[in-house]
């Protein structure tokens, strides 16, 4: 009886809780951690062990030889990678990519929940939304699929546009030149991640107090005025907290578009920072250098990821932590 | 037939497997957890909420990676499309919340009636969480039917374990490059003499597609309450 009222109690009242002895807890919720050390010990091995995997990247690692016989290098292969002009060709795309989807990622979907919020037709909204998220369950293999498909130069949807509105004559290689290669992938992504995106802020708009909208409307502002002054403010938090992980995300963005998107024509515009691990760390055996490469990927966005949240919380009060 | 294309049976099989299973391996692990963490009396609780969300935001990289899962043994092996996945912080969270948001006095009866904590999870709790439950059902269900690159990176020799969407893969990867590429070309030529690419691909692509176009209006009111419900509390 007693476990049970310093149950419902202890949030208000933990004075009650540590006066037993954490002994007893223990036991008393023994089924408690039966059910969740198995899984801290399943993060531990599968999330936290490679973090130490990190050491290779100061080593000269050799696979099949223990962690003691390993030969230390220091920071050799960092320099190695900093020296590497190619590297800074890769940073270009990573941060070039990650920004453009950053701002596109981020606008797109909020201007798209504003205006579907001002869709009155319910079933309309309703048919809109449900379209929206489609492209998300999508694997980017097909994705990447129906896109060169539409860009082909041989029966693609949008040369034959283009054609036949007379705004080019040759159709263009859209997948074999390079300067077209992060507008595609910034297009592709927009296309998928949209409606799936929008869902949040949707939501945070249906949360705000349909008061303020009469008040509004009794003081004779218009729908813009009212989407100005009240639906925008009112989903700042959500956007700030949204914004402040995607900046910790931005050199995480993954390289699933750019790895299935890309050829070899457009790979000095498509290969990125997990791209170049993947081809000059892995694939050729490198371990160590293709472990520098990520570490510092994670170094970057943690820091990223921090500073955006302390100058949001600076100057918002809004922040993750 | 396109149905002579080897990879096509095969990675129908392995890709339906995986869904399943690890669908059904990460709902258990994950509900479980996320009860764990939504006992407010739970010793441990602060601890283990700390040390998953850390794995939202910092992981070892793609190397690290690697090895961990060649120190393991797990490549070339079915196990390596579940195990590393099996527990994601995100979806331990989007079910925490909802369970926070159950009647207390539920568990409280329960509890009167002697229900150990596994008993009250396993007969109270998840039967109430059943529309947290199918938004991570579908989460899981679409990250591992639409996943490709552990397939090229751990099993991507072994024919025997290969899915729909790694199959559909090298098949655009093949194209895509051919176009300027005399070599590939006549490689191509040679192999669309038994069975088409471009069939094949759009089978593969119906195949891979279409499930997901009939199961997720049915789930829609579920996600979008699972994505707010996540999005509040992480």
């Amino acid at each position: 009886m007693k476990t049970i009222s310093s149950n419902v109690e202890n949030v208000y009242e933990p004075a009650e809780q540590t006066k037993k002895s954490a002994w007893k807890v223990l036991k008393n919720q023994k089924y408690l951690y039966y059910m969740s050390i198995p899984f801290v010990l399943w993060v531990f091995v599968f999330q936290y062990l490679p973090l130490w995997g990190w050491t290779m990247a100061f080593q000269k690692y050799r696979p099949g030889v223990g962690f003691f016989e390993q030969k230390w290098v220091g920071l050799e292969h960092f320099r190695t990678l900093f020296q590497d002009d190619h590297f800074y060709q890769v940073l270009r795309n990573t941060l070039a990519m990650s920004l453009m989807g950053l701002i596109a990622g981020f606008i797109v979907p909020v201007v798209f929940a504003l205006m579907l919020n001002e869709v009155r037709l319910q079933v309309m909204k309703r048919f809109v939304q449900t379209v929206s998220y489609l492209p998300h369950f999508v694997s980017w293999v097909v994705a990447a699929g129906i896109v060169t498909k539409m860009l082909s130069t041989d029966g693609g949807v949008v040369n034959s546009l283009l054609i036949s509105l007379h705004i080019i004559d040759q159709p263009i290689q859209f997948m074999a030149q390079g300067h077209w290669f992060w507008g595609i992938v910034t297009g592709a992504d927009i296309w998928k991640e949209t409606g799936w995106n929008a869902i949040i802020y949707l939501a945070a708009i249906s949360g705000i107090g349909p008061e303020l909208y009469e008040a509004a409307r009794v003081d004779g502002a218009s729908r813009l005025r009212q989407m100005w002054h009240i639906t925008l403010p009112g989903i700042r938090p959500t956007i700030i907290v949204l914004l402040i992980m995607s900046i910790g995300h931005l050199l995480g963005t993954g390289f699933e578009k750019q790895f299935l998107l890309g050829n070899h024509l457009v790979i000095d515009y498509s290969e990125v920072l997990d791209l170049y691990a993947l081809n000059y760390g892995l694939a050729m055996g490198r371990y160590s250098f293709g472990t520098a490469i990520n570490i510092f990927n994670s170094v970057i966005s943690l820091i990223l990821l921090f500073a955006a949240n302390g100058i949001f919380k600076r100057f918002t009060n809004e922040s993750i932590m | 037939m396109i149905f002579t294309y080897s990879g096509l049976i095969t990675g129908f099989k392995i890709s339906v497997l995986r869904t399943v299973i690890g669908t059904a391996a990460g709902l258990i692990s994950g509900s479980m957890l996320a009860y764990t963490l939504a006992r407010s009396d739970f010793q441990a609780r602060k601890f283990i909420s700390a040390f998953l969300a850390v794995t939202m935001y910092v992981s070892g990289g793609l190397i690290p990676g690697f090895i961990l899962m060649k120190d393991l043994h797990l490549i070339n092996t079915f196990a390596v499309y579940i195990l590393p996945g099996l527990v994601s912080a995100f979806n331990v969270f989007v079910i925490r919340s909802f369970i926070d948001g159950l009647p207390y006095a539920l568990q409280e009866s329960a509890k009167l009636d002697g229900a150990n904590d596994f008993t009250i999870y396993w007969r109270v709790i998840l039967p109430l969480c059943k529309p947290a439950l199918a938004t991570v059902a579908l989460f899981l269900a679409v990250g591992q039917w639409n996943s490709w690159f552990d397939t090229y990176l751990f099993n991507g020799s072994n024919e025997s374990l290969t899915t729909l969407q790694y199959e559909l893969m090298k098949i655009l990867q093949s194209t895509t490059t051919s176009a300027t590429n005399a070599q590939d070309a006549a490689n191509m030529a040679q192999r669309m003499a038994q069975v088409s690419p471009e069939s094949v691909k759009m089978a593969i692509t119906i195949i891979v597609t279409v499930p997901i176009l009939i199961v997720y209006p049915f789930l829609q009111k579920y996600f979008v309450k699972g994505m707010t419900l996540g999005a509040v509390k992480s």
